[in-house]
């Protein structure tokens, strides 16, 4: 029974887990990079834009390995919740969580939930419209009205300030998911040791200014839309 | 003092069971949870009714039978105790105090508060033992120079008493505290690596197969733990795991 593979094990289904989530947690960085210059710079931004969305590497590489690390990350974290559950068919009467954990560490399937809400939405709002005009419409050129569209396509949509709710409401999910999420992915990978604490703080800026970063872009773009 | 508690009957492992209130008085400060107990089943046997079933037997905290989920928490309130160790003085006058069996897959329900845990003994015998020659020429053990830091680390890890106290507090009901600090204790010496990647993945593979839930992380093993085992462990376990499953297979 001992020499099976290492990802039917509970251990390895983590560490799976850990690294699909470090692969999104650097994809995160990269993206909030981006959405910076839409602030500072939007002819970058609109440059940046361009590059990311007609690279092959980009689109037809670093794309598919993205979408494939979301959808496994987060049915693998749909799996865990059920075989979780199913370890406890019986529950307490009391159960006194808040004792010893965090709120974040033990509901990781509700934020994890709302992220994938918000992913839905934002697919719905960026990818599927970007990929009709280039794949399906055949406009490989980025440009609208003699100019670059996307920063204009940006602005359009956070026009809305339900929608900016929306997206501050789940970046603050985010930030609690990751909040846990960050730690425990290094503990998955069997990474406790003297740099852990380091590591840790260093997770807890993480989690707060990548969301944070988002929140602020995006009542950025509105106030800029009000004007 | 007194108290109302509300305790999970369960006549035997077909029953339903339920939670039944229990009213008991003059409670005195310093007994331990479980004399509470006793003289509520003195008092329980004195009206003919069945007493409660609970688990016990060194009463001092070392030998790890006592469990109880009590108030939500495993072992009560207290950080660093066995059942047996925590004393009334924890709760006052008035207080509503919930009892149940730890709850989880792999501890079955026998009687009332007594779950099986023998999931924990076949996790054990998995893996849990370094095979030595009884020929006669076994080298003295004292030979082998360990670094003390390790022989701390292990020792730190062989304190664990088996309780399930982890189970117990894991919203997963996972045992990787309990299984990390059995295998820590070998891993982290000389006599213990020779069977190293055999031990952890067959105690894994034990756990799994007994039903234990994922890690999540969440550290509530090690708050809840009466001996302060830490995570640590399961980290190493982890990096056991991952790595003896990646060796090239001989
Ligand atoms: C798409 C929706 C998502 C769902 C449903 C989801 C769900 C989950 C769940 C249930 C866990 C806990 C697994 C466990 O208890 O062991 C988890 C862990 C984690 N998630 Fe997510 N998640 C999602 C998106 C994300 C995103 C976008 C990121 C980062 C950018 C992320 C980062 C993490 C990290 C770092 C962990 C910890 C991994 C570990 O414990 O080893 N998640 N996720
Ligand atoms: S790790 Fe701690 S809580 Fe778990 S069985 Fe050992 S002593 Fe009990
Ligand atoms: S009865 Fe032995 S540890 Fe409590």
């Amino acid at each position: 029974m001992s020499k099976s593979g290492l990802f039917k094990s509970s251990i390895g289904r983590k560490l799976a887990m850990a690294l699909s989530a470090l692969f999104l947690m650097i994809f995160l960085l990269q993206h909030l990079v981006i959405n910076i210059t839409a602030i500072i710079s939007p002819d970058t931004f609109n440059e940046l834009s361009h590059f990311m969305g007609t690279n092959p590497l980009v689109q037809f590489v670093a794309q598919p390995i993205l979408i494939f690390a979301v959808v496994f990350h987060f049915i693998m974290g749909f799996v865990l919740e059920i075989k979780n559950r199913a370890a406890r068919p019986i529950s307490y009467n009391k159960f006194n969580g808040a004792a010893n954990s965090t709120w974040m560490s033990r509901n990781m399937i509700i934020s994890g939930l709302v992220i994938l809400a918000f992913l839905a939405l934002h697919f719905v709002d960026f990818w599927f419209p970007e990929i009709n005009t280039k794949y399906i419409v055949g406009d490989m050129s980025g440009m609208h009205d003699g100019g670059f569209r996307y920063y204009e396509e940006l602005l359009h949509k956070f026009a809305n300030p339900v929608r900016v709710g929306v997206y501050v409401l789940a970046f603050i999910l985010l930030a609690l998911h990751l909040m846990h999420g960050f730690g425990s992915a290094f503990q998955s990978m069997g990474q406790n040791n003297k740099y852990i604490d380091g590591l840790k703080k260093f997770g807890v800026i993480y989690s707060v200014a990548v969301p944070l970063g988002f929140i602020l872009i995006a009542i950025s773009l509105y106030v800029t839309t009000l004007n | 003092m007194n108290l109302t508690l509300k305790i999970w009957r369960q006549q035997n492992s077909n029953d339903k069971g339920k939670m039944v209130d229990y009213q008991i008085s003059d409670v005195s400060g310093d007994m331990s949870f479980l004399e509470m107990l006793d003289v509520l089943n003195e008092d329980l046997i004195t009206k003919d009714d069945t007493p409660v079933s609970f688990d016990h037997d060194c009463r001092e905290g070392i030998c790890g039978m006592c469990s109880l989920q009590i108030n939500g928490e495993p072992h009560g309130p207290d950080k660093g105790v066995t059942t047996c160790q925590l004393h009334m003085r924890s709760f006052k006058d008035g207080d509503t105090i919930y009892i149940e069996p730890f709850r989880a897959k792999a501890f079955p329900i026998i009687k009332d508060l007594v779950v099986d845990r023998s999931a924990f003994d076949r996790i054990q015998q998995s893996g849990a033992y370094v095979s030595v020659n009884t020929s006669g020429n076994t080298q003295d053990a004292n030979n082998i120079p360990v670094p003390k830091e390790d022989a701390d680390m292990a020792f730190d890890a062989a304190t664990c008493i088996g309780c399930g106290a982890c189970v117990a507090a894991c919203k997963n009901s996972s045992a990787m505290l309990f299984v990390s600090a059995k295998v820590s204790q070998f891993a982290l010496l000389p006599q213990g690596k020779v069977e190293g990647k055999k031990r952890v993945q067959d105690m894994v593979a034990q756990m799994d197969a007994e039903g234990f839930g994922n890690c999540s992380n969440t550290g509530a093993c090690e708050a809840e733990c009466p001996k302060g085992i830490s995570l640590e462990n399961i980290a190493r376990m982890n990096r056991e795991l991952i790595s003896a499953k990646l060796a090239v297979k001989h």
